[in-house]
């Protein structure tokens, strides 16, 4: 198996706070790895570099062969539209546009035109139970609706890896599955490596494994190898 | 314990011989863990001695195999009395944990490695209960949940026990 993404012995810090102390985390090719640990533990923070989105002050990340961590920010907001997916706790859409124009966005960011965009948008709708919700407007949509709005976002332009910040944190045991659910399906048939924060347990178990954060490092369960 | 209640309460459904029992036992409450033949055969003639229910239709020269069983009143009360009693609420694993990491923490020893790997094989036990569910059908869904929620609500109390583990070693070593 080759190795996607990987953090090594990776340090960040939020002016005097020490958030991550040289984490280190390798994530296969495939892979659906849940990031669990305590609040304030360092757990989006270490997604955040992954993803490069932060820099860290010291350590590497790598995606593929490539250096994450000496990239520019051009290069860096380049290769996360062009590589990456996100989901976050909130779903952050956008409020002006529609249901099928927030899921076309990574699209449209990436160059493909509007109308090629948005069918490929739509298409995601009926195998989200989402069916004739394409033209609300997220203000429309009830939390889960928006959450699976969310996550087809982060699916559309078949990222090679998705980042999920607590992707059913907002939302009730039933729903939460139901995005689990659609998470794992899509990316198992994608293909699509997935680094998955969140402190429930339940949805811990939709990964193939986890890797617990303490104290801004990385903790391999016992008797597993890292 | 719940073997002959719950094959009680198959039989106030219809009357059924051994193998219908046996087959809708594995069905729903078997899972993985079917009932052997010999079981449900001393279990129905242990109800039938204390007569809870009666053996009806016995083909002449027939094995266990053709006799058909009929619940009587006394086993149906005790089914409706066994479905409205309140399971008494035993968290044995979690004393179990307790009894480990209490006792760790006394001789000294590595707690916390001891709950990273009780973690651990708790969440692997987790992760197969969550592809029995994938797989499944509601049943299953159902059945798997109650497991996945029992070892959620252990997660939580070694979450607790991780975050107070210094206080709690001050406290019990002498
Ligand atoms: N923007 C920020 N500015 C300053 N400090 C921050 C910032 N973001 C995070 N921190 C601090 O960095 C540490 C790690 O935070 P992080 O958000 O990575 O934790 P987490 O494990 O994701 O927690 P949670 O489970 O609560 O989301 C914490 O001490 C937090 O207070
Ligand atoms: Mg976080």
């Amino acid at each position: 198996m080759t190795v996607t993404i990987e953090a090594r012995d990776v340090t960040f810090s939020f002016g005097e706070t020490q958030a991550l102390r040289g984490a280190s985390l390798a994530v296969e090719a495939g892979e659906i790895v849940a990031v669990m640990g305590p609040s304030g533990s360092g757990k989006s923070t270490l997604l955040h570099c992954l993803a490069g989105i932060l820099v860290p002050d010291s350590g590497e990340v790598r995606f593929g062969d490539v250096r994450l961590d000496t990239l520019g920010e051009a290069e860096r907001s380049a290769l996360r539209r062009d590589r990456f997916g996100f989901v976050f706790q909130f779903g952050q859409l956008v409020p002006e546009l529609t249901a099928a124009e927030n899921v076309a966005l990574p699209l449209l960011l990436g160059g493909v035109r509007r109308g090629p965009a948005l069918r490929s948008a739509r298409a995601w709708f009926e195998r989200l139970g989402l069916g004739g919700l394409e033209h609300r407007r997220s203000g429309e949509l009830s939390g889960g609706q928006a959450q699976r709005v969310a996550l087809a976002r982060g699916l559309v332009a078949r990222p090679q890896v998705l980042f999920a910040d607590e992707p059913t944190g907002a939302l009730d045991s039933l729903t939460g599955e139901e995005v689990m659910d659609l998470l794992v399906d899509t990316a198992r048939e994608q293909g699509t490596t997935v680094v998955l924060v969140t402190h429930e347990p339940r949805v811990a178990a939709y990964a193939d494994r986890e890797v617990v954060v303490r104290d801004g490092r990385v903790n391999a369960p016992a008797g597993v190898g890292s | 314990m719940t073997v002959p209640l719950t094959l009680l309460g198959l039989l106030e459904r219809e009357p059924s011989h051994g193998y219908d029992l046996k087959r809708d036992y594995d069905t729903f409450f078997g899972r993985g863990k079917p009932l052997p033949y010999g079981q449900v055969y001393s279990t129905l003639s242990r109800l039938a001695r204390d007569g809870k229910v009666v053996v009806s239709d016995v083909e002449p020269g027939a094995g266990p195999d053709r006799k058909r069983y009929v619940i009587t009143d006394r086993g149906a009360t005790e089914v409706e009395h066994w479905l409205t009693e309140p399971v008494e609420p035993e968290p044995h694993l979690q004393t179990v944990l307790f009894a480990k990491v209490v006792l760790a923490l006394m001789l000294g020893r590595p707690a916390e490695e001891y709950l990273d790997t009780q973690r651990a094989a708790h969440l692997r036990r987790m992760r197969e209960l969550t592809e029995v569910k994938r797989a499944g059908g509601l049943v299953d869904v159902m059945l798997a949940d109650h497991g996945l929620y029992h070892l959620e609500a252990d997660l939580r109390w070694i979450e607790m026990a991780g975050a107070r583990l210094d206080a709690l070693r001050k406290a019990v070593r002498r």
